[in-house]
């Protein structure tokens, strides 16, 4: 399917509309934000008290009086900065090396699956806390630990994937040619499991982000006083019941995001026929 | 009006939302009386499955019957309800599919299976059940029936699963057995003794049956009555005898001089063109008249209509002008046993063995020496000879080729390639020519193509990697290779998907031509195709091979493709050489047992 007829795909099922719809509109929104945010995100109003939606400040302030919108605009810089190129390097090295067990196999296969599990076995989020506070919360940082956590699953869906392809004499044919791994690898099979990992892709951002809110509420994502969803959820829960604004106007931008993604994930799969619970009728 | 089966101008079908329907198979007539045994002939895609699943009023998901009747005993299956339908099928009417393997259930032991279509399609009490399925697994002949019902699927043979389902069919007592390619799957021995079975089970009990297959060989074997599918529409009909001596239709001429002919040592007739789609081009036209040698401009504008000779059904307006069928005369093969000893040998095997066990050191220790799937097959090929290695499924003549092109380890023994290369070294470890003047070509293009490059990204990528050629050179070359398998440049830029079966093999063919190879190995590059289309590519090898002077390792299970194309033939069985020698020697005087076993379930053709 080239890229031009998979959008249009992608376009004419309705939650592929509304989540890309979504998607790029945080995308859009993060790059745009800082010219269209009527205040400085740090700029603390003369009313110093949580207040709810005014005309001047349309979702209302924060306990110390800044302005939610702007904050909310801006609080999803960081996490989209370091998810999406956090899921890039996951995919990429995850699914490199899961093709290169599947082809491989034997020993190969068997070192790599067995280190795979015993990274899955350790609870990450608390390995990822102890790297954060020993390197520091820089995006670099975040971006290199989510990478290599998130990628650790995408090696296992690759090696099965890849497994499926291997048996197939197009690979065998390679085989007896006397292609390089790597040849066999970026040529014949990456091809052919590519649908899958696009869709995984999009599977894993989600859960980054996820993960990266977490952090942020955790106290370990941004250094305050940058805006930031978690964060900004974190700061204003405990006043929540007197001042819900805060608190929802950050939530409703992460979850339309993560929403926006996983629409976007499922549209995907069902326009590249890996949905098999949607059996096609010629 | 006493007629069992009935088809009254059945066209099956589905609706796209905008267009027209779409006919897989259009206005078919059909009539079969009590007893009688029809085949429905036809290459892939013709919809000769479509309408014998129609015959239960079964059509596959988004498939639907758009005209016509299905009478069954004078009753409209359409007037008939969804539990009547139901209780129809499987009792009075009885399908067998292709491959028995998958129609039985693999958790479930045949006793269960069995016993379930004893419990729906017959009367029998549920204390008899064990005695009247042995009873039924005897009549099949199948061997030690008691311990069979406590077996799995899986413990079977390929031929005993058709033999339970024959049995799970005779269950219901039926008076109609659909049979759905019943011994494609299976090997030419096996294939004989179900076909036989079925013939002795059709004249006993006087259960009419429709036979639906591919090849002409097993129809005109055991059917009485024989109609010919071509792009959905039935195009010739009549008996056995009319049909198969006297065909009137100019396709299905062209489809019995296709089929290669055992002992004779001939190449066989290729068709012209290739099937037409989508089915409702031809409207308002013949459907065969693309490929016609007999075409005539009315072919065109006018949909013939059947002529009925004397029972003999015919769908050609061009009846009067066709020249009546006579064998065409095979050229014969004149390779054979032509060449002169001097020339040098290619490849030499002594006391080759195989297996498929790991040969660790400590596998050894722990199990003991691996069980050998080849044993002691020693072969001389000499340049431009080519060598016919034929065996049944599980014979290791598969495992010999892979060895060969390095995918799999050898055992022992020795295998030299030009006098001075190890072949029993992985491909890892072989020297980049050796690896360029092997070349291997695999049974099934679908497989062996990767779905996901063009044609030319696949045909090029042997000249990028043995000859570093510049994209220029490439471009040319892959022109070149597809002249010589005889496609057009445009295919170049289409990706596998978009080619037919037999197009798809021709690339195959040229990726392994475009290594300038001198030893082709050839695993079985025949049998995924149609006959028609299996003709045109046993000419091509043919040519090819004299062109380019060739050395081919051909090995196949089919006794008269080997025949028409080898000079020398190897007969494998279990992994063991019984007989070798020039083709026609061991055609005409096998010695060894097995050799006449083979020869004997060879179907006749005509």
């Amino acid at each position: 399917m080239t890229r031009h007829s998979l959008l249009m795909a992608l376009l004419r099922s309705p939650s592929g509309r509304i989540g890309l719809g979504l998607v790029l509109f945080h995308c859009g929104l993060a790059l745009v934000a800082p010219l269209i945010v009527p205040y400085d995100f740090n700029a603390q109003s003369e009313v110093l008290d949580a207040m709810g939606p005014s005309l001047q400040h349309w979702a209302g302030l924060d306990t110390l009086g800044r302005d939610v919108l702007t904050r909310t605009f801006l609080g999803g810089r960081q996490a989209l900065l370091v998810t999406v190129f956090g899921t890039i390097i996951a995919i990429t090295w995850g699914s490199f090396l899961g093709m290169v067990a599947g082809l491989k196999g034997g020993r190969v296969d068997e070192w790599i699956m067995r280190t795979v599990d015993t990274f899955l076995a350790i609870p990450f989020m608390i390995f990822l806390l102890l790297i954060i506070a020993s390197f520091g919360n820089e995006p670099m940082v975040m971006i290199l630990t989510l990478g290599f956590f998130y990628g650790i699953g995408v090696v296992r869906l690759a090696r099965a994937a890849t497994l499926d392809e291997v048996v197939k004499d197009y690979v065998q044919s390679a085989r007896a040619r006397g292609e390089r791994t790597l040849t066999i690898v970026v040529k014949e099979i990456l091809p052919n499991v590519r649908d899958v990992l696009l869709v995984e892709s999009a599977m894993r951002w989600s859960w980054m982000l996820l993960a990266f809110s977490a952090l942020s509420f955790l106290g370990f994502g941004v250094t305050p006083p940058t805006p930031d969803w978690g964060l900004m959820i974190a700061n204003a829960r405990i006043y929540m019941s007197l001042a819900p604004w805060p608190v929802l106007a950050p939530m409703i931008a992460l979850s339309s995001l993560i929403i926006g993604i996983n629409l976007v994930a499922d549209a995907l799969a069902k326009a590249l026929g890996l949905d098999r619970t949607q059996a096609r009728v010629l | 009006m006493n007629d069992l089966l009935r088809l009254e101008k059945v066209s099956v079908g589905y609706r796209p939302i905008d267009s027209e329907p779409v006919l897989l198979v259009n206005e078919a007539d059909l009539a079969l009386g009590p007893g009688e045994t029809l085949g429905l002939v036809g290459e892939s895609g013709c919809g000769k499955s479509t309408l014998l699943l129609s015959v239960m009023g079964y059509f596959k998901p988004g498939l639907e019957r758009l005209s016509g009747r299905v009478l069954f005993e004078g009753q409209d299956l359409e007037q008939i309800s969804r539990d009547g339908l139901q209780q129809l099928r499987g009792g009075a009417m009885a399908l067998i599919p292709q491959n028995a393997g998958q129609a039985l259930t693999p958790t479930l032991k045949i006793a269960v299976q069995m016993f379930e279509a004893l419990r729906l399609h017959s009367d029998v009490p549920a204390v008899h059940w064990q005695r009247k399925s042995i009873e039924l697994f005897e009549r099949v002949q199948l061997p030690a029936p008691e311990a069979l019902l406590e077996r799995y699927p899986h413990e079977l043979s390929g031929g005993q699963q058709q033999r339970v389902a024959i049995a799970m069919a005779l269950a219901g007592a039926p008076k109609l057995l659909l049979l759905d390619e019943p011994t494609t799957g299976l090997d030419v021995t096996t294939q004989a003794q179900v076909l036989e079975l079925l013939t002795e089970i059709g004249r006993t009990t006087q259960t009419a049956m429709v036979f639906v297959s591919h090849d002409i060989g097993v129809i005109a074997k055991t059917c009485q009555k024989i109609a010919v599918m071509y792009a959905g529409e039935i195009i010739e009909a009549g008996t056995q005898e009319t049909v198969m001596k006297r065909p009137g239709h100019p396709y299905t001429q062209a489809l019995l001089a296709s089929v290669p002919r055992l002992g004779q040592a001939l190449m066989p007739d290729t068709m012209q063109g290739r099937l037409l789609e989508p089915l409702n081009a031809h409207k308002d036209s013949c459907a065969f008249e693309a490929r016609c040698l007999f075409a005539e401009p009315i072919c065109r504008s006018q949909k013939p209509a059947m002529i009925d000779t004397q029972g003999h059904c015919v769908k050609c307006s061009q009846q009067a002008s066709i020249t009546p069928f006579q064998l065409p005369d095979f050229q014969s093969n004149e390779a054979a046993g032509s060449l002169a000893p001097d020339q040098g040998i290619v490849l030499e095997l002594r006391d080759l063995a195989l297996t498929y066990q790991s040969t660790g050191l400590i596998h050894r220790w722990l199990h003991g020496a691996p069980e050998r799937v080849v044993a002691d097959v020693s072969l001389e090929l000499r340049q431009g000879q080519t060598l016919g290695l034929v065996g049944e499924s599980g014979s290791g003549k598969s495992s010999i080729l892979r060895t060969l092109a390095g995918l799999q380890p050898g055992l022992s023994g020795a295998a030299t390639f030009l006098g001075q290369h190890d072949l029993l070294v992985p491909v890892g470890q072989r020297d980049p020519e050796v690896l360029r003047k092997i070349q291997l070509v695999f049974q099934n293009p679908d497989a062996s193509l990767n779905p996901r490059q063009t044609i030319r990204q696949i045909i090029e990528r042997p000249l990028r990697l043995y000859f570093q050629y510049s994209a220029a050179q490439c471009f040319s070359e892959a022109r070149d290779l597809m002249d010589s398998v005889q496609l057009p440049y445009d295919y170049l830029g289409r990706f596998p998907g978009q080619l037919s079966g037999g197009e798809r093999q021709r690339v195959a063919i040229a990726r392994a031509l475009a290594a300038k190879p001198d030893l082709l190995l050839c695993d079985e590059i025949t049998s995924a195709l149609d006959v028609s289309v299996q003709a045109s590519m046993m000419q091509l090898l043919k040519m090819l091979r004299t062109q380019r002077q060739l050395t081919v390792l051909f090995v196949s299970h089919d006794l008269p493709v080997v025949g028409a194309l080898a000079d020398h033939v190897i007969i494998l069985r279990h992994g063991r050489i019984c007989e070798a020698g020039a083709t026609g020697e061991i055609f005409e005087q096998p010695t060894h047992p097995y050799t006449r076993e083979l020869l004997d379930a060879v179907l006749p053709h005509s």
